[in-house]
């Protein structure tokens, strides 16, 4: 059995899988029920001061059969009084001393962010993560994503809190950015001992085409609001790429972006992430996910002879390289198992319309060809197949040196190799 | 307690249950389910049209190919047409269940009578359909369109054909079947019914119209030429299911009924008398698996309780006045050489008594030889009218379709012929193709 115990920037935890800082942990009673379930750590639904929420918060993105692969909110922060907050928080540290309990803060003066700092270490939680993210209602206000967009007030606000924390501090980011790494170097020369990512991307769901107002409708006015759940995750993971493969970077990251099963949580950690944090499967199907994720992830680890989940970190992120790197000799092609074809041809179709015309029909036979000599090997075909493994993308060609376009004769900068670019 | 036993065994899907089922469709490129329907109803696209909420679209889709999109999709035989050739099956997965699917949508156009054809412009050509059932409906709406008059004349006193008093009610209500006739003629098209048309008739036609489709399916249920035919309490089926029909269920059936015959009116006519009642057994001279019943038919039968006795050919019926027994003997299958059906032998000294009140006949209806041969130049084959590929008899006035020139298949194909056959006579008429 590996062991799923963590210890990120400092902070303890029995396993990776923290709840992030959301509705599922406003009180004190999700958190309690979330950790007896066997989650190892919560952020804290973000402190900050007094808001008031609009009725009707969410709107989401349903694919098919597939309901909410996106969701959108339009919440702000924690809309209970600061006390209870603290309260709460301090009768769950007592409950669960070997759980994670973060405190997500979000303030507008030094002092208001070094008076709650104070506070929270007082009532004994691990660590604070700051909301730099938020992209609706309070980035209005100057907090949230507009701190996050800015990388000079990222920093000076991130080093206010260094400055009097004892505790470890993460600073979460926006994605609502073109160069994530730029707000994630201003959060490391700020002091800050982790980064976590990505906060919820600026996002309109959609538009009831009956009423013709964009959703979520409040009185039949909307705003727009923050993406998350798994359609945000191809997001997600390459902006912790980006970030893991900076050469400047070295703190560690909570990953976070529409991870939902553990297999999810795998790609995180392969990508560089230490932690990961869950907030929409929660939302759509309640605590008791955890079971499966820490199961199936003990079990991948188990199965790569890994002792702990540190053991994966990164691994994925060093094979993730700039297109210049890739070796255009790599030559596949694609294969149809005649065996397990149902003739759906969708592959043709595909092919036909989408791609390379180099799949025909034979007349009479449901099973399509592959024009070997024209297929580019693109993966299409495979993608739209609904039968497992009856169309495989098989080497060809193979035996010829690696080619990198720096090298390769129809470059028109005739480039000797690809060293010189960088 | 009769309503509730006859109720629908394919109910309607709620919106929700439509919408996951229609997400489950691949889009197939060349559908195979498009293929296996004889009216080539483009089943992929209706689907995509109720998954994306047109089912005005998808309505169109259907009856655009299938004017009797709605009775085909209640009483098809999907198992063995569009789902049976589902791309699902080969992945072992249930296929798509487009019957219903064609249903919600043909069932909602029609309770909302949304028409998406209009009479086409008048070519003064008048047409006359003999036989208002799906293949003469087709037939007429798709002439209709083209700008045709049309007459169709009915013998029943309601039109609709084998949808109105031939399927099984459990599949198709009376009241469905006429509301689809009113559906369909609303495009301007006369019905007469209760108008027979007989030999002196069809000559009055044949000087009022330039052309006659001929869409009479088929005749009475056939006799069996054994002793006690005629006794009180035998039937054939299909006058047994018209009867049933007719009265909507309401009428009685002996305490122990026995169905002779193989094929899917055999077991029409057993699970309906099962429903109102009876203790019913089919016999079948040939054995289980040369049945022409479908193996779904056949499966339903059994859930309804009734039960199968093969290799057993009917020798008399017993009575006084009314029925009170079937004598029937023993059959053994012998395969002669060079021909494909193997040869019923009776068993010697086999023969055995069956008590019953009822015995229904299912072993095949007659043709309208009589009627037909009052029809110059109109050619059989086996009492089935031979048609060229537009539909055209001999005689080049007839075109024909349905039963009367397929020996009794399902009111799908009716409706391909009846389709087909208007686009044939459109173009006797209008570019004087073919003449005989």
């Amino acid at each position: 059995m590996a062991d799923l115990k963590t210890n990120f920037a400092g902070i303890e935890c029995p396993n990776p899988f923290w709840l992030a800082s959301a509705p599922p942990t406003n009180t004190g009673y999700q958190v309690m029920n979330a950790f007896c379930a066997g989650w190892g750590g919560a952020v804290w639904k973000t402190l900050g001061k007094p808001v008031v929420n609009v009725s009707s918060r969410y709107s989401a993105v349903s694919y098919k059969n597939s309901r909410m692969i996106g969701l959108n909110n339009i919440e702000l922060i924690t809309d209970r009084p600061l006390e209870i907050n603290l309260k709460e928080m301090k009768e769950v540290k007592e409950r669960f001393p070997k759980h994670a309990l973060i405190a997500s803060m979000m303030f507008e003066t030094k002092e208001e962010w070094q008076d709650c700092v104070k506070r929270c270490e007082d009532i004994g939680i691990d660590g604070f993560e700051l909301n730099f993210g938020c992209p609706h209602g309070m980035c209005e206000r100057g907090m949230g994503s507009a701190v996050g967009q800015n990388p000079d007030v990222c920093e000076r606000i991130t080093s206010w809190v260094t400055e009097v924390a004892k505790k470890p501090v993460i600073v979460k980011l926006t994605p609502n950015v073109t160069d994530i790494t730029k707000p994630a170097l201003a959060a490391q020369r700020g002091g800050a001992k982790a980064v976590s990512l990505i906060n919820t991307i600026n996002s309109v769901t959609g538009i009831n085409i009956d009423t013709m107002e964009p959703n979520p409708s409040v009185g039949g006015l909307s705003t727009h609001g923050g993406y998350c759940g798994p359609a945000v995750k191809p997001i997600a993971l390459n902006m912790l790429s980006e970030v893991r493969n900076h050469p400047d970077f070295h703190l560690p990251v909570s990953g976070i972006g529409g991870i939902e099963s553990w297999q999810d949580a795998v790609e995180f950690f392969l990508m560089g992430a230490s932690t990961v944090q869950v907030c929409t499967a929660v939302m759509h199907y309640g605590f008791r996910i955890i079971g499966d994720l820490k199961e199936g992830l003990n079990d991948y680890l188990d199965s790569h002879k890994m002792k702990k989940v540190s053991d994966l970190t990164g691994i994925a992120a060093k094979k993730l390289r700039k297109w210049e790197e890739l070796d255009l000799n790599y030559k596949i092609i694609a294969h149809i198992s005649p065996d397990t074809c149902i003739g759906c041809q969708l592959c043709y179709a595909a092919c036909e319309d989408g791609a390379h015309q180099s799949i025909t029909l034979v007349p009479g036979v449901r099973v399509p060809k592959i024009k070997e000599d024209t297929c580019v090997g693109c993966n299409l075909c495979s993608l739209v197949c609904p039968v497992e493994n009856c169309i495989t993308m098989v080497p060809a060609g193979a035996g010829k040196p690696k080619l990198v376009w720096a090298d390769h004769p129809k470059n028109p900068n005739q480039l000797k190799s690809y060293k010189s670019l960088t | 307690m009769t309503e509730n036993k006859f109720s629908s065994i394919k109910p309607r899907m709620t919106k929700t249950e439509s919408l996951v089922e229609a997400s489950r469709c691949l889009f197939c490129h060349d559908a195979p389910c498009i293929r296996a329907c004889p009216t080539s109803i483009d089943v992929p696209m209706f689907i995509r049209q109720i998954m994306t909420h047109n089912v005005k679209g998808a309505a169109k889709t259907i009856f655009t190919q299938n004017i009797l999109g709605k009775s085909c999709a209640h009483v098809c035989p999907t198992e063995v047409l569009c789902e049976g050739a589902c791309v699902y099956n080969h992945l072992n997965e249930r296929p798509i269940n487009i019957g219903r699917l064609q249903a919600c949508a043909t069932d909602w156009a029609i309770e909302n009578n949304i028409c998406f054809f209009k009479k086409g412009l008048p070519t003064n050509k008048k047409i006359a359909v003999v036989g208002g059932g799906p293949a003469g409906l087709a037939c007429a709406h798709r002439l209709t369109v083209l700008g045709h008059d049309v007459v169709v004349y009915e013998a029943n006193e309601k039109a609709g054909g084998l949808n109105t008093y031939g399927v099984a009610p459990y599949k198709y209500t009376n009241k469905d079947s006429l509301q689809e006739v009113n559906y369909i003629s609303e495009i301007g098209f006369e019905i007469k019914t209760n108008t027979p048309v007989n030999n002196a008739m069809i000559h009055e036609l044949e000087k009022k119209y330039d052309a006659i489709f001929l869409g009479t399916g088929l005749g009475k249920s056939k006799k069996l030429n054994v002793s006690g035919e005629n006794l009180k309490g035998v039937c054939g089926a299909s006058e047994f299911i018209y009867e049933l029909r007719k009265k909507e269920q309401k009428i009685s059936v002996g305490e122990k009924v026995i169905v002779l015959g193989g094929g899917n009116t055999a077991i029409d006519a057993a699970v309906e008398s099962s429903k109102l009642g009876a203790d019913v057994t089919v016999i079948y001279r040939r054995s289980e698996k040369e049945q022409n019943a479908y193996f779904f038919e056949v499966e339903l039968a059994k859930k309804n309780n009734v039960k199968f006795i093969y290799l057993a050919s009917p020798l008399e019926i017993l009575g006084k006045e009314t029925t009170e027994g079937l004598k029937c003997i023993k059959n053994k299958l012998e395969k002669k050489n060079g021909s494909k059906k193997s040869e019923i032998i009776p068993i010697k000294d086999s023969e055995f008594v069956i008590p019953c009140n009822m015995v229904i006949l299912a072993t095949g209806q007659e043709k309208m030889i009589n009627f037909y041969s009052s029809i110059p130049d109109l050619e059989l084959n086996n009492g089935k009218i031979l048609v060229n590929n537009f539909f055209q008899t001999k005689n080049p006035k007839y075109f024909a379709g349905g039963d009367c020139i397929n020996g009794g298949k399902e009111v799908v194909n009716a409706v391909a012929d009846g389709r087909d056959a208007a686009c044939g006579i459109h173009e006797y008429l209008m570019k004087g193709k073919f003449n005989g």
